[in-house]
């Protein structure tokens, strides 16, 4: 006799220990199994994400990501293995959570997630995963889901805090509502620039399944109008209570301006990609290649090189000839005079030039800018290493680490 | 007490917003005395004059707290409370989130 018209004996085996949850009951699991959930990012959110979800028995799964598996994503991002790397995030991804679950379906989107496509994807799932990893992602998925009456379970960490919210889901407040203008590009930070311990956003991509599969069985006690804050530098969950929907909101409010998609990078100032965001502040001319500078170390030419990165990372790798005066000391009015007289002594007295160095070549550019008024009436000739370290490795020494 | 006999209050910083404050996420603060009651709005410039360690624009622009800060008080919205009119009263735990975008 058959247990249950849509659980199979398999389901009722696999499930059981889930199913005898009173939450859950057989009328749970069912639901489980015919929902889908769209989960937007497979990386260190998206990842543990999925894994709960499809352990949970969620039918059908979407996932989105445009990237392909770096080697730096693998502390964090466990669905990826080592011989993932170079591989599509989707396609790793998927493979993982099908060999977890051979009767899962899951869609594969390799692609960015722009005004063009989000709302053909998020209207053929149930419930939405905001696991990405930049604000434009964030504003275009809020107002997708506000147009196409989807919950959306939203999280975000960084180095070692943690944070989520479900937006758009009863009569709580969307994205907009909390956030009605996006923050300046400048003050926002990021996994590859600020990093992040991997197990933080473990933490918060678990409660993220947690939440969406609360959302499903249709249950109370979601963080709607809510926000969970987790610090686990000192091991703290904290939950606060937000706002109701504004009923002045641009997206969600009673009046509405946004009724279609918008253009996220223009509105956010940023791009989804929050790699090598490359700026150039500088003229060609107050800016060397690697290459030059490494024909300078090697003719023994005098200089003084400044390595701007901070504590931390020059802990990781430097060259040699390299002092560590990171960016944000110089930033710090208060050591003005203490750089002033370092580098007038290391100069000796301003006649050998300077060279700021950085991971990339950005922060080297506004060091130059900063000692340039640091140290203006002085006469020194300051540059900076074009592409910073990751082009010292490129081009110079393959053997210098790259992260 | 009220803001005409000073006030104690807990400030807390998190999501990277301590960074502006020396790194300090929690900071005992007193008010002092007042003939005009402590707002969140004077509370602003207060913190701006005496706890801010650098770059004010990451913190304060138009006189309220930067886009992307959301501020709590004794663990609710500001928004439920009046946001910068809301009276400080003693031992409030007032708390400046910067929202995190990383995953």
């Amino acid at each position: 006799m058959q247990a249950n018209r849509n659980l199979t004996n398999k389901d009722i085996a696999r499930y059981s220990r889930q199913i005898i949850v009173p939450n859950v009951g057989v009328g749970g699991q069912c639901k489980l199994k015919q929902s889908s959930v769209l989960i937007v990012g497979a990386g260190g959110l998206g990842c543990p994400a999925s894994l709960y979800l499809v352990g949970a028995g969620i039918g059908r799964i979407g996932i989105v990501d445009y990237d392909i598996v770096e080697e730096n994503n693998l502390h964090r991002q466990l669905l990826h293995s080592e011989k993932s790397v170079g591989e599509k995030k989707v396609k790793s991804a998927a493979d993982a959570l099908k060999r977890l679950n051979e009767d899962l379906q899951v869609d594969e989107y390799y692609f960015s997630l722009d005004s063009s496509n989000a709302l053909d994807v998020v209207r053929k799932y149930d419930v939405v995963i905001d696991a990405s990893d930049n604000v434009a992602t964030r504003y275009l998925l809020n107002d997708a889901c506000v147009l196409s009456g989807k919950p959306l379970v939203s999280g975000s960490a960084l180095q070692m805090e943690g944070q989520l919210t479900v937006y758009n889901h009863n009569g709580g407040p969307c994205y907009r509502c909390l956030y009605p203008k996006p923050p300046p590009p400048e003050t926002v930070s990021n996994c590859s620039d600020a990093g992040v311990l991997g197990a933080v956003p473990g933490v918060i991509g678990v409660l993220q399944a947690l939440e969406a599969i609360k959302v499903l069985l249709g249950q109370s006690g979601t963080l709607d109008s809510r926000l969970l804050l987790f610090d686990a530098s000192e091991s703290v969950f904290r939950n606060v209570k937000l706002r109701k929907k504004n009923a002045n909101c641009s997206v969600c409010g009673e009046n509405p301006t946004i009724t279609q998609l918008i253009d996220y990078v223009q509105f956010c100032g940023s791009s989804p990609n929050d790699k090598d965001k490359g700026i150039t502040l500088l003229d060609d001319k107050d800016r060397i290649s690697a290459i030059e500078l490494a024909k300078k170390i090697e003719s023994d030419e005098k200089l003084l090189l400044i390595d701007v990165r901070m504590e931390n990372e020059f802990e990781i790798c430097a060259l040699p000839q390299s002092v560590n005066i990171p960016i944000t000391k110089m930033e710090k009015p208060c050591h003005v005079d203490e750089i002033k007289e370092e580098i007038k002594s290391k100069t000796e007295n301003h006649n050998i030039p300077v060279f700021t160095i950085c991971r990339r070549g950005n922060d080297s550019q506004k060091a130059v800018k900063l000692l340039q008024t640091i140290c203006k009436d002085l006469g020194v000739e300051i540059k900076d290493i074009k592409g910073g370290l990751h082009d010292w490795t490129r081009t110079v020494d393959s053997n210098f680490p790259i992260y | 007490m009220t803001g005409k006999d000073g006030l104690n209050l807990l400030i807390e910083f998190s999501g990277g917003a301590e960074l502006l404050f020396n790194k300090i996420k929690k900071h005992n603060v007193s008010l002092p005395k007042s003939e005009i009651p402590w707002t969140i709005e004077k509370l602003l410039v207060w913190i701006k004059d005496n706890l801010l360690a650098e770059k004010p624009e990451m913190f304060i622009q138009d006189d309220s707290v930067r886009p992307g800060i959301l501020v709590l008080v004794n663990d609710s919205d500001w928004e439920l409370l009046g946001q910068l009119e809301y009276e400080l009263q003693n031992n409030d735990n007032v708390m400046f989130i910067s929202t995190l975008h990383g995953g």
